[in-house]
């Protein structure tokens, strides 16, 4: 458990090694590195989807969540993200001598706004402990954490491996929660003159993130890939967001996973050796870093070296695309833990949950049960569900009155596409073009005022803003003469026109080249400017186009 | 008195005692607050080479400081209730500016950036920080013996050990080279030093006095508390220090009091003062004079009316040793030389931890840390740390034994429920602060296991969290010739120190102990 677990143990410096990626034993030889990384890649891939039905993997995460509180779990700094090395500090986070810990009401709040959400049962009574270890970036010694009652216990969460993962239709898994406990964050340590420790001339101790507060959520060892995993991983950020107690950004460290895997051939029911992963910065390359361990643990059971499977840490290496050993882990780390004798019990009264419980948002996987409902793809579904502020702009183009279908259509197409060119955040988009907008267009659309071709002209007006919040927008359309015709006199008068103009096209199409169709309907949307209802056209066109020529 | 007639002074003036008499001085214009502290530097200094109790003294400060309070009563403005009062600082309470090391090598140099809250409480209220009193290193200690800079010297006789860990601030104030000082008691560091030279020590109640700023030997028994040369000195500087702090959630949400109000003056008292008090002398054994000091002192308090029965506790002393080693472990972690203090030279990460601890920590200090490290490890924890903290049906172990029992289960929670249900029947219950007087240098330190057996009569306490006053009883005249001061602890129910100072009040004015009694190295201010 805990961020610390890399920082533990002993011979720091001695026991790091170089990466490599290879599937000898432990820390062997590179013995395959003059090939091309992709074609190992591939092997491996090939590898593990042949040994795939003989073996199985079991994995659980590690989830270290940094909630997004104003200041630090035990003390009044900034918790905040990028300042100026050590400027958010004081003698309570650095450790000083006398200085005592005394504990955030925000960060109690949002745990258990956490905790409920991921189905937990929240303890009215659970305590701090002290995990003990040495380490620079471990201002006190110790971090305060909670190991034998923790805020949460027992819960669970729904995820969705995605479609283009399985093959067709998402699978829907309920992964289980030990449980989940609040503890402080460790500083960091910067490595002079080398990315790493090993081979670096000073290293340099930032105790900014000494003492933020984090959530860890320990999973049960339910899942069985990579996809999986990734799944959990994602929801589980999924959540936070929602929830607005974390931003769970990967890169800047304010969510991380660690991941326990082990392999064992299928039917048996005993796990295998456990190993760890760390050190993967988004769900892609932690989905990918089981992917790598499950196909490198299956290969020495294979090969009979079952032995050289060891209680290890490894990192991924997203250059090499590998996991390498980092420590191994000789025996239990022991962290002496006893209860923190500096804090008193954290005590909640049933009023306080029932208080966080009404204040409950709607969680991703209550939008998705809402979204499926309305008839929408699983695919559309978990496109629309992803983020909250989606959800948001989503539905308020949906309680404007627009139709699901097309608002999905619309909001899943050519709005989410502008947003990510733009890279513009949905909230701010808001701004710019109001969901009721969107929705008058839509509307306008559906009641044939105007084409869906007109509505994605008429967009970039609405992105500008001109669309105000939606009463403009009819009017910006007549005034833009975009309205549709639907007319049939007028179509057919306008159908005439392009007939008589090209009485030459119109005689081959007639003498048997149908294929000229194409031609008419393009010349005849053209003379429309766009504006022609194309069902409406299409049939007075093949009427006319197929009638008998005069005599 | 100050031969000046009670009837004019506040109330709180009506005891005597060098805090109350300098802070009269002073706000009577007698004497300025500057040449009252010029005048206790200069004490201190001369005495100093004999004693040893400071390690850091701070003449611009205390000089400053005095400047000030004589500015505010220049401009007519109200002073501090303990404007003037010299006081000398147990190192282990941090000091803004002014070096803080808890008696160790490992944190000299070390300069707090902020103050202890009880320290601040104190600077608030007027009274001039002169110095930082020696300790055993980090409060592992009951002589003194082990501060990692000096042995501090008993001023009654400078062959004998003061007694620890507050041994510096008991000498500072026995010799008066400060009017009063703050100690710390995690097992008895207050108490036992007091007796040993023969001053009054208050050991609050857990959470009474914020730990803010303490220098954490084991948390969980930790506590700050006043050394003074009387017990309305005492009760006047408990009065300031006590009552809530934001900045420790261990420290009890009651107000302070002012302490002084219930102590009544010798001429108010009827003949038997202590009529329908109910006390109980918990019987311990002892030896050296100690045994006739308190014979003595409770037939005294017979006569004052109090009623007096024998009373007997487990002994709570393994179980203490267990969880004060298990906390300290933990708690001196951060001496690792990365942030603050001093660091060794090293090529590697472990040998700089290694070598750091090694030079910085003193012997005692590491066996304690060894010890606990022991305890709390894994396969061990539930054996010991854990038995020692919390009741268990479990049978066996020698953690906790009752009084002509057989082995009992253990620990805390015993001797907080004997300890509480005995102060339902008595008023208060009184014992030794230590089996015998002070011992002479050196007599103890070759051998640990009799210094922590020396903390029998206090560790309780700590364990139940209970309040105490310390206050000489009595002499012990020594085989060797020469008198010895012999302390008293009166022990009271949670959060009832204003009870308990009103009982040493009375029997400090009427056994009259200390009278014409003064330790051979003394400062006559």
């Amino acid at each position: 458990m805990g961020s610390a677990a890399a920082a533990a143990g002993g011979g720091v410096a001695a026991s790091r090694q170089q990466p490599h990626c290879t599937f000898a034993a432990g820390g062997g030889m590179c013995r395959q590195r003059h090939r091309p990384h992709h074609r190992r890649w591939q092997q491996q891939q090939q590898q593990a989807v042949r040994y795939k039905a003989a073996y199985e993997a079991v994995i659980g995460i590690e989830t270290h969540v940094q909630l997004g509180t104003k200041t630090k779990a035990f003390c009044s700094c900034a918790s905040e993200f990028g300042a100026e090395p050590n400027s958010n500090v004081c003698p309570v986070c650095l450790g000083h001598p006398g200085t005592l810990p005394v504990l955030n009401g925000d960060m109690v709040h949002k745990a258990v706004l956490a905790g409920l959400a991921l189905n937990a049962r929240v303890s009215l009574e659970s305590k701090f402990d002290r995990k003990q270890y040495f380490y620079p970036d471990l201002p006190k010694g110790y971090q305060i954490s909670q190991y034998d009652v923790p805020l949460c216990e027992g819960g669970w969460v729904e995820v969705v491996v995605p479609p283009e993962q399985t093959g067709g239709q998402g699978v829907v898994r309920r992964i289980g929660v030990t449980r989940a406990h609040l503890e402080e964050d460790a500083g960091k340590l910067v490595h002079g003159g080398a990315a790493s420790l090993s081979g670096s001339d000073y290293s340099l101790v930032d105790y900014n993130r000494a003492g933020v507060p984090l959530l860890e959520i320990v999973s049960e060892p339910d899942m069985r890939t990579g996809a999986e995993a990734a799944a959990y991983g994602a929801e589980i950020r999924r959540i936070m967001r929602f929830l607005g107690v974390s931003d769970g950004n990967m890169a800047e460290g304010s969510m991380r996973c660690d991941v326990n895997i082990s392999v064992r051939p299928r039917g048996q029911a005993a796990f295998g050796t456990k190993v760890e992963i760390k050190n993967m910065n988004s769900f892609n390359a932690m989905q990918r870093a089981i992917d790598f361990e499950i196909a490198r643990q299956v290969q020495l059971l294979e090969d009979g070296q079952a032995a050289a499977i060891v209680q290890e840490t490894r990192l991924w290496d997203e250059g090499q695309q590998c996991t390498y050993s980092m420590r191994k882990k000789e025996g239990l780390a022991d962290y002496r833990y006893f209860p923190e004798p500096d804090l008193p019990a954290l005590v909640l009264n049933q009023a306080y949950l029932d208080e966080i419980q009404a204040s409950m948002p709607e969680l991703p996987r209550q939008v998705r049960e809402r979204y499926l409902a309305l008839g929408l793809s699983q695919y559309d579904v978990l496109v629309l569900s992803d983020e909250r502020d989606v959800v948001a702009y989503f539905d308020a183009v949906l309680a404007a009155g627009a139709p699901p279908k097309p608002a999905t259509n619309w909001v899943m197409g050519d709005v989410m596409a502008y947003c990510k060119e733009a890279r513009l955040g949905w909230d701010a988009l808001a701004e710019r073009m109001a969901p009721t907008a969107l929705a008058e267009m839509i509307g306008l659309i559906e009641d044939g005022t105007i084409s869906g071709k007109i509505g994605k002209e008429v967009l970039p007006a609405l992105l500008a803003g001109e669309g105000g919040s939606g009463s403009g927008v009819r009017a910006m359309v007549e005034t833009r003469g975009l309205v549709q015709i639907s007319d049939p006199a007028a179509l057919a008068a306008i159908v005439d026109g392009v007939l008589s103009a090209n009485p030459k096209q119109l005689q081959q199409y007639r003498e048997g080249k149908p294929k000229l169709q194409g031609f008419f309907v393009g010349a005849v949307m053209k003379e429309s400017k766009g504006r022609a209802n194309p069902a409406e056209l299409n049939r007075i066109l093949m009427e006319q186009l197929n009638a008998s020529p005069p005599a | 008195m100050f031969g000046m007639p009670t009837h004019t002074m506040p109330r709180r003036f009506i005891t005597t005692g060098s805090l109350n008499a300098a802070r009269l001085q002073i706000a009577t214009r007698q004497m300025s607050a500057t040449e009252v502290v010029r005048n206790y530097l200069s004490g201190l200094r001369r005495l100093e080479p004999q004693l040893n109790s400071f390690i850091a003294v701070d003449v611009e400060h205390a000089l400053s400081q005095a400047a000030a309070i004589d500015n505010q009563l220049a401009k007519g403005e109200e002073i501090g209730p303990l404007a003037g009062v010299v006081m000398g600082i147990k190192d282990n309470l941090c000091t803004q500016g002014l070096q803080t090391t808890a008696g160790s090598k490992e944190l000299r140099g070390y300069v707090p950036p902020y103050d202890a809250t009880a320290v601040a409480r104190l600077r608030a209220a007027g009274a001039v920080v002169v110095g930082k009193t020696n300790m055993d290193e980090f409060g592992m200690g009951s002589s003194c013996e082990n501060s990692g800079f000096q042995p501090t010297f008993n001023p009654w006789d400078t062959d004998r050990v003061p007694g620890g860990s507050s041994g510096g601030s008991a000498a500072a104030v026995a010799a008066n080279q400060c009017i009063a000082a703050l100690g710390s008691d995690t097992g008895g560091s207050i108490r036992q030093p007091a007796s040993f030279c023969g001053v009054v020590g208050v050991k609050p109640t857990y959470g009474r006095v914020s730990r803010n700023g303490l220098v954490a030997y084991a948390s969980s028994l930790d506590c700050v508390g006043p050394i003074a040369q009387t017990v309305a000195d005492a009760a006047a500087v408990l009065s300031v220090i006590a009552g809530p702090d934001s900045a420790d959630a261990t420290c009890s949400q009651r107000p302070s009091e002012d302490f002084t109000e219930g102590l009544v003056p010798l001429e108010q008292l009827s003949s038997k003062p202590l009529a329908g008090r109910r006390l109980a002398v918990i019987q311990e054994t002892s030896g050296e004079g100690v045994a006739e000091a308190l014979a003595a002192a409770i037939k005294h308090l017979q006569e004052l009316g109090a009623e007096v029965s024998l009373t007997c506790f487990g002994v709570g002393l393994p179980a203490y040793y267990v969880i004060a080693l298990s906390e300290a472990s933990s708690n001196l972690s951060r001496y690792d030389g990365v942030r603050y203090g001093q660091r060794a030279e090293a090529d590697e990460l472990r040998s700089m931890y290694g070598k750091t601890r090694h030079n910085g920590l003193g012997s005692e200090v590491a066996r304690r840390i060894l010890m606990g490290t022991y305890a709390l490890s894994a396969g061990y924890y539930d054996a010991y740390y854990k038995r020692a903290q919390q009741a268990s049906s479990q049978k066996g172990g020698a953690l906790w034994y009752s009084c002509g029992e057989m082995p009992r289960p253990l620990v805390r929670t015993l001797v907080q429920r004997e300890m509480g249900s005995a102060l339902q029947q008595y008023d208060a219950l009184l014992c030794p602060a230590a089996p015998t007087a002070a011992y002479r240098v050196g007599e103890k330190t070759s051998d640990p296991l009799a210094m922590y057996k020396g903390d029998l009569m206090t560790v309780n306490l700590n364990l139940a969290g209970l309040p105490a006053v310390c206050l000489p009883c009595g002499f012990a005249e020594q085989p060797s010739g020469g008198t010895l001061p012999v302390g008293m602890q009166m022990i009271g129910r949670a959060f009832g120190e204003g009870d308990l100072l009103q009982l040493a009040h009375i029997f400090e004015q009427t056994a009259a102990v200390m009278a014409l009694r003064r330790p051979a190295v003394y400062f006559e201010a």
